[in-house]
Formats: structure tokens, sequence, C-alpha cells
């Protein structure tokens, strides 16, 4: 840890952040009852699904009987594409976003101006939290694009007043000299190519003392206290974790305070239930279990009881900074097999999908990622099958090379493709496994 | 006129080739010619075997990948220029050479080559037409 850096913070919004635990319910049960009442009246997918479980907006008559509300899966948010879930007409929409689908098409969200204003809110907060003030120097090396990371964060660090640098993702001998001829204090990046710029920096012979680097704000991929610790000697800085997905929001939906032990969820936009993963039923605090969130400020989509398929738990007990608002532990893992590559979520069903362009039923495959140095790479193995099988060379290679492309195109993601002999995938219990992740977090 | 050769997929590693050769061996099915393509990841055996119908059958018993091909023997003359007076024929009347080799050499004055063709009919008129002697099934099989 940087000797500059200190353990506490600015609390940005003490109101909320620090707002007893019994005044925060009543604010989310009131604000529950609004979104499911809007749900109801702007979203027939939704207002089908309560009908279908004999539920109505009057049913919920306290905050814990929002476990009676049916759950929204990313599924549904792709049966309506693109705009089925809108509650708002476009012409109040100022932003449009998007992340991978389980299959071709993306997830679109949406913000309506009042959405923007909560969201960069919820953004500065974490990033204060994280020790970010209007003195600093943040370097962006998220990608700026549909992904929500880019912009989110690059609104959020605006909005403390920092100086920014959208540096977007890539070109790390740009990114290093930015770094060094700007003289960036805080960096915003996947943990994944924080650790790449720290070795990259080392390789180059850098010193830390040629940095000016002394935050880094680091999401969307999972990582571990151990990944933390690497990045913050290489590179010399105090690392947080922040946490977010584009269905709910985007990033801020929680972020790690300066004490490093816990995401601060901002409960007065999202309702956290942890619930087990096989039954469904709601799980105490501590318990580790699949994170359900429901959004309670969002105009223009609003969902309820979205099924992120993320592991975590609430960590019990109050923070030492102060800040009242209940933590989450650093996600663990998934719920389904989705894999995150560099900061890209994969579905196997998106390669699922590819395949099938090129025959009635999919030939086995599975998905191998695997670290080489800093860098994750995906491998996808396919089996040659007969129908994809040919004695001559040139169709062979021609077939892997179109393959790779597809599923580059698909995934937005460079793959390895390799053609194998049936059987030879590794199988577990019988059946072949689609997604074997080789990493150590 | 047309010769059956069985193309089998094998992965680049260590002991897939021993393993069909040793497979053909235990079920006496005799190996008449044989080429391997390879790229770094994979590989294209064909082979030219005495009882083609077996040999697919016990290697599908074991999930290797293959498939069946109807290629054409040709005899030349062992002596210097005898593959390009084949070739000439072929090249005059633009026909394309997918891939060829050669037949295990035996100690007589003419020697075997094993062609695929995109059209194998066409082919074989064309051969024949000029000249070439085309190896029946029967004729390979007491190579």
């Amino acid at each position: 840890m940087n000797a500059l850096a200190t353990t506490s913070s600015q609390i940005r919004s003490p109101e909320v952040e620090c707002l007893p635990a019994a005044a925060m319910r009543e604010l989310q049960y009131e604000r529950l009852r609004r979104q499911v009442d809007i749900a109801w009246k702007k979203l027939p997918y939704y207002r089908a699904k309560m009908e279908a479980a004999g539920i109505a907006p009057g049913d919920i008559r306290c905050l814990e009987d929002c476990r009676l509300l049916p759950l929204t899966l990313k599924d549904d948010l792709r049966d309506t594409y693109p705009y089925g879930a809108f509650a708002v007409p476009l012409k109040e929409v100022v932003r449009l976003h998007a992340s991978t689908g389980t299959t071709g098409k993306p997830t679109v969200v949406g913000y309506t101006r009042g959405d923007m204003e909560n969201w960069t809110e919820v953004v500065a907060r974490f990033l204060v939290a994280g020790g970010l003030t209007d003195d600093d120097i943040v370097q962006i090396a998220f990608g700026y694009g549909l992904f929500t990371g880019g912009f989110g964060l690059h609104y959020g660090c605006e909005r403390v007043g920092a100086t920014v640098i959208p540096a977007s993702s890539g070109n790390t001998e740009k990114q290093l000299m930015l770094m060094q001829d700007l003289g960036t204090t805080a960096l915003v990046c996947t943990p994944t190519y924080a650790v790449f710029l720290g070795e990259s920096l080392q390789r180059e012979g850098l010193e830390l003392a040629d940095l000016k680097l002394r935050y880094g704000f680091f999401g969307g991929e999972f990582w571990t206290d151990a990944i933390r610790a690497k990045i913050e000697s290489l590179l010399g800085i105090t690392a947080t974790d922040n946490y977010g997905l584009s269905e709910v929001v985007g990033p801020g939906v929680s972020g790690e305070c300066l004490q490093q032990n816990g995401l601060h969820v901002s409960e007065d936009h999202f309702l956290f239930e942890i619930v087990d993963p096989e039954t469904l039923e709601p799980l105490p605090d501590g318990e580790v279990g699949e994170v359900i969130i429901t959004p309670l400020t969002k105009e223009a989509i609003p969902v309820i009881r979205y099924r992120t398929r993320d592991i975590t738990r609430i960590i019990p007990g109050e923070c030492a900074c102060g800040r009242t608002t209940r933590r989450m532990q650093k996600v663990t893992g998934r719920t389904d097999d989705m894999l995150i590559v560099r900061g890209v979520n994969i579905f196997p069903s998106q390669v699922e999908e590819v395949l099938l362009q090129f025959q009635d039923t999919a030939p086995h495959y599975q998905l191998i990622c695997t670290r080489q140095g800093a860098m994750d790479q995906l491998e996808v193995q396919v089996e040659a099958s007969e129908k994809l099988f040919s004695d001559q060379m040139k169709r062979m290679t021609q077939l892997r090379d179109e393959l790779q492309e597809r599923l580059k195109n698909a995934l937005g993601l460079k793959v390895k493709l390799t053609l194998v002999e049936p059987g030879s995938m590794v199988r577990f219990q019988g059946k072949a496994k689609r997604v074997v992740d080789q990493r150590v977090f | 006129m047309k010769v059956k050769q069985i193309s089998i997929f094998l992965e680049n590693r260590a002991g897939r080739l021993d393993t069909v050769a040793k497979l053909l061996g235990e079920n006496e099915i005799n190996i008449r010619a044989l080429s391997l393509a390879d790229t770094s990841d994979f590989g294209i055996l064909r082979l030219i075997v005495d009882k083609p119908d077996r040999a697919t059958e016990v290697l599908k018993y074991y999930n290797f990948t293959l498939s069946q091909t109807d290629v054409v023997a040709v005899e030349v003359p062992d002596t210097p220029g005898g593959l390009a007076s084949v070739l000439d024929v072929l090249s005059n009347a633009k026909v394309n050479v997918e891939y060829m080799y050669a037949f295990v050499e035996k100690a007589t004055e003419k020697a075997a080559l094993v062609f695929r063709f995109d059209d194998v009919d066409a082919a074989i008129e064309v051969l024949k037409k000029g000249g070439i002697t085309v190896l029946a099934n029967e004729d390979v099989l007491k190579l």
C-alpha cells in the first residue's frame, strides 16, 4: 500500500450511506412498491409473470414480501429485444448500452436523464469511498462503447471532479506513456489488465518512483485478494473492487471503501437478496448464495428481482468506515457456466449457436480458459465430426479458420479454435463439460 | 476403376498414428498405400488397404472420425519421366489433382500412384484417352 494512502476516505452521501438500517429498509420498501407498480402498468412481460404467479402489486405489504415476486431472467430481457423491457418512450431515453446475450443478440439497456443522474452518483460514491478526490488524474483503460464500464466510470470520475483521461482499452505502450507523462494518479480497468500493466512496467524498467499512481478501481471480472496484493505491489497503489451489471445499471451497484473488506451496496438504489440457487429460498446475512438485485430507482428499464447468477454473501456486521450500508463479499463464482475472459462475458450457448451454422446438431465442444502470464486465453475445442470432416486438408483448414473467425465475431474476443478427435475432451461424470476454467484466481 | 480410400482425422499428438496401425494389424488389414497431411494441431491420414470396409468398421468402433472416398490408382513406368507422363495428360485436359501419393514400393518395373480428383469419373476418362493404365480394385490388391 502506498504510504500516502490512508484507510479512511470521504463519505459522498452520508445522508444515505450512513442511514440507520431501519430507515433504509423503509426507504427501500417505499421504492420497491413504486417499481412494482410501474412494472405492473408498463411492462407486459413482467405483468404476465406476476399474473401467472398469482401476485398483484397490493400483495407486497412489507419489504420481505419481495420474495413473492417472480424473478427476471436474462432470457426475459433477451426475449423482449430490443425495446420490450422499456417502461418509457424512447424520447425519454438518452443513452443505450448493451451486454453480451446468452445467444447472438445482446441485451439492450437504456437510461433516462434521471437514470444517468443516479448511475453517475452511485459510481461517484464508490470512487470517493475508494479514495478518489478532485485532485486526482484518472486514467480509464476500460473499453469505451456498448460496454457500461468505460462510460459509467467516466461520468462518475467527472462527477467527483477528477481530471479524466479517456484512454480506453488496449495499447499498453501508450497507456504507460500517458501514465508517466500526464502524471496519472488513479487507474480504472479490469484487474487482469492492471496486472498486465504492472508487469509491462517492470519489463520496461520503469520505477514506481517515475509514476504518481495512488489508487486503482477495478471491476468487470472476478478477482481475489491474492491478485489485489499483486496489483498493489506492482503498481504501488491501493486497489478497490467495484461491482455491477448492465441489466441493473452497470458499475456502481456496490464498491469497496478503503477498509477493503467487502463492497458497500448502494442500498437506496438497489435491493439485494441472497438466495439458495437451487431452492431460490432466501438466505440470512453471512450465508453464501446467489444475488438477486432489484434496482429501486430505474426509470427506463425497471427490472424486478434480476437473477444475476453471481455467487457471494452479505458480510454481517458494520464496517469500520462508518457507512451503514450492507457489504457484499467479492463475487466468487457463477451459478451458470458463463465465463469472463478479459472483461468479456462468454456463454457456451454463443459457441453452440455458431456451430449450428455449420451442421444441424452441434458437435461436442468445450471452452478452455487458461492464463498465460497475465493475459487470459480462450481456446474452443470442437470435435471433428463426420459432417465436418473432409479428406482434403484445404477444406479442413478453411473450416477451422472460418469457425475461428465466426467465433471471434460472435464472442467479441479472439479465440483459438482446435479441432479434436471424438472422445478426447475432458469429461465429467460421463458428461462432456462445456467449460473448463484452468485459471488460478 | 475406382479405388476406396479411407481418410482418418488424427490429433497431432504422440501415439495416434501408432494406434491406427496397431488396430489394422490386429485385424489383419494390410496397408497398401498411405499419406499423411498435417498441421500443428491435427492431421489427415489417408490409407489404401486390402479390406476397406473391415477397416472402416474397426476404426469406427474405436470412435475415429473417418470417411471413405473414391480415388484413382494409376500405373506408371518406374523410370525417369514416368510421373510427368501422367501429369501431362491431366494438365493438358485441365484436370486438377487435389492430392496424390505413391504405393508402397515393390521390386517391379512399374510404380503405382494414387490420385484424388474432384470429379473422379471425368478424370478416369481423361487418363484412359491419354493411354494411361488405370488400375482396378483387384489389381491394387495384387500389388
